[in-house]
């Protein structure tokens, strides 16, 4: 499984990075070498074995759905990039 | 005097020797008078941690002071610390103030530390030599061409050049551990879930875990009791009895304090990688071990060497999602020309992120997309387990493992940063204990010639933090390789 500078370019599109044409190649050639590396997984037989995806075997807990936030809208939006009464502003994506 | 470790600082608290207050006007002008040459911190809060120390000096005369009450302590700078800037050591979040605490923040608190600063750090916790820092790299205290490692190299850094007695760190593959190696001082990553990630900005959720750096193991164990314990806020902090961490370390136990233990080697921490110099002082720790009672035992964790590939199957992933946040909107960089909202996202991000963590969310977003998902990501959670399963099998045998927490000592700058395999190559001991999500400790056991130090890490099964630090502790009284000190510190 190699990866195309196609397909660099699909996932640098997928996770919303701008990459110019001129850093393209520098970072396929890094990913390719960090692919190589992880492909030594595929020499493992896993026939049934269950995926771990966590450290431990527990379920998530329930809790009471009753509101445990109080209201910091104002603290939080200080920290935007831009606001405007309590909102976020972002361009204007529906014309 | 504030070179002193914790529990000896906390001793001359209790005393009156010594205030709060100018314990800590001491230690911000150490921070002052090194920064330049260690670049440790990216915010120090002297008007903040004066008040602290007021404080702490004030409940002291109470008679309403803890063990850590006015000692002061550094944050690793992706724990939120309200009110201060908490940059992660991004560009992304360089201007950005914290509006709540992390758990082990308040815990902290809690128990009357006195903040003194941020500490700088591989920028988003992806890095191991720290080269990766929006703020530039943290210099190592022993050999200032060298890496402190990484990700928690500025708290590893500011603790070995004794400029707190402690500080916090977050290990997601090695990060506290592998910079305590390099800077010669003690770092526990503790059992998953045990203390929150409630504030802690995340990088791999499944593997993020806070925990201490310290002189010794012992003043490990108290900054544990204050950072430990149940947390709703975060769904998998494990709600089970509040344990004191130093409980064991008290105890008399002779000359023979590790009777009966038994130290597990594993034969894939002790192959033809590491560096010779490493190889011959882990050898003399299990050499001393043996000498306070304990006994080897040879064991095979086989899984084990594919820790890194899983690692890198699993850890992208789960970045290139949480990272996801970081788009301009809410929180952090914006960038200032854009088309549209789309082209928004794509040029704040690719302003805002390093090279380093583009490359890792890259590799996350192609491990999860369409038709590759089963192939790496399934395939790394698969070889998870196997590596878990390799450990449940050693605990029948052994009490502890033993190895090199690192291959290597210190490098110098530059030596890994165009090869981002080689540099990951440098967590191959540390990241298993992230997948299985047990706890590990490095302690010092030894330098090279070159003076560089070497650490030992020492593995345990789940909920083992009081016995390694037991373990620990009793190597440490028996030997002095943690208390040594950096020329640099030391010259005052």
């Amino acid at each position: 499984m190699t990866l195309t500078l196609d397909q660099v370019r699909r996932i640098a599109h997928l996770a919303r990075i701008e990459i110019d044409a001129s850093e393209a190649d520098a970072v396929h050639a890094k990913l390719e070498s960090i692919f190589e590396m992880i492909n030594r997984l595929q020499a493992v037989d896993t026939q049934g074995v269950v995926p771990m995806s966590h450290a431990q075997d527990v379920s998530l807990p329930m809790r009471e759905d009753a509101v445990s936030e109080t209201d910091r809208r104002a603290d939080y939006q200080r920290v935007a990039p831009a606001v405007e009464d309590g909102l976020y502003l972002v361009p204007r994506v529906v014309e | 005097m504030s070179d002193g470790t914790l529990a000896a600082l906390s001793r001359r608290l209790a005393a009156r020797e010594i205030s709060s207050v100018e314990l800590v006007a001491e230690t911000l002008d150490r921070i002052d008078a090194h920064q330049k040459a260690l670049n440790a911190f990216v915010t120090v809060d002297r008007d903040g941690a004066l008040a602290q120390a007021k404080a702490a000096d004030a409940a002291r005369a109470k008679g309403a002071a803890g063990p850590l009450a006015g000692i002061p302590i550094a944050h690793k700078d992706v724990l939120m610390t309200a009110g201060l800037p908490t940059t992660c050591g991004s560009r992304m979040l360089a201007d950005f103030v914290a509006p709540y605490d992390a758990h082990v923040v308040e815990g902290l608190k809690r128990a009357g530390t006195v903040l003194v600063g941020k500490t700088n750090m591989d920028e988003f916790a992806m890095g191991s030599s720290n080269e990766t820092s929006y703020f530039g790299p943290v210099r190592n205290p022993w050999d200032l061409d060298r890496v402190p490692g990484g990700s928690s190299g500025g708290s590893a850094a500011a603790v070995a050049a004794r400029l707190v007695p402690a500080a916090t760190g977050t290990d997601t593959g090695g990060s506290i551990r592998q910079p305590a190696s390099l800077t010669g001082i003690c770092g526990l990553k503790p059992t998953y879930g045990v203390a929150s990630r409630y504030g802690l900005i995340a990088f791999a959720s499944s593997l993020d875990t806070p925990g201490p750096f310290a002189q010794t193991a012992e003043d490990c164990a108290l900054m544990m009791n204050a950072m430990a314990g149940h947390d709703p806020r975060d769904s998998t902090s494990l709600d089970r009895p509040v344990e004191d961490y130093t409980r064991r370390l008290s105890r008399s136990k002779g000359a023979r304090p590790l009777e009966g233990l038994r130290v597990g080697l594993p034969r894939e921490y002790f192959g033809k990688g590491n560096d010779t110099e490493v190889a011959a002082a882990v050898q003399a720790a299990v050499a001393e071990f043996v000498d306070l009672g304990a006994r080897t035992v040879e064991v095979g964790l086989p899984a084990v060497d594919l820790s890194v590939p899983v690692y890198y199957g699993i850890a992208p992933a789960a970045a290139s999602s949480n990272l996801s946040r970081f788009d301009g909107v809410r929180y952090g960089h914006r960038a200032a020309r854009y088309d549209d909202l789309n082209d928004m996202y794509r040029k704040t991000r690719a302003e805002g992120f390093g090279a380093e963590v583009k490359r890792r969310i890259l590799v996350g977003t192609y491990v999860l997309s369409h038709g590759y998902y089963d192939a790496y990501y399934v395939k790394a959670q698969q070889v998870r387990r196997l590596i878990a399963d390799d450990y449940a099998r050693a605990w029948r045998e052994c009490d502890i493992l033993v190895g090199p927490t690192a291959p290597s000592p210190a490098f110098r700058f530059g030596d890994k940063t165009d090869d981002p395999v080689q540099m990951y190559l440098n967590d191959i001991y540390t990241i298993a204990a992230n997948l299985t999500g047990a706890p590990a400790i490095s302690i010092p056991c030894g330098f090279t010639r070159a003076g560089l130090p070497i650490g030992l890490q020492i593995q345990g099964d789940y909920f083992s933090e009081a016995a390694i630090l037991d373990v620990a502790h009793r190597y440490q009284q028996a030997t002095d390789w943690h208390a040594r000190v950096p020329r640099i510190a030391a010259a005052e």
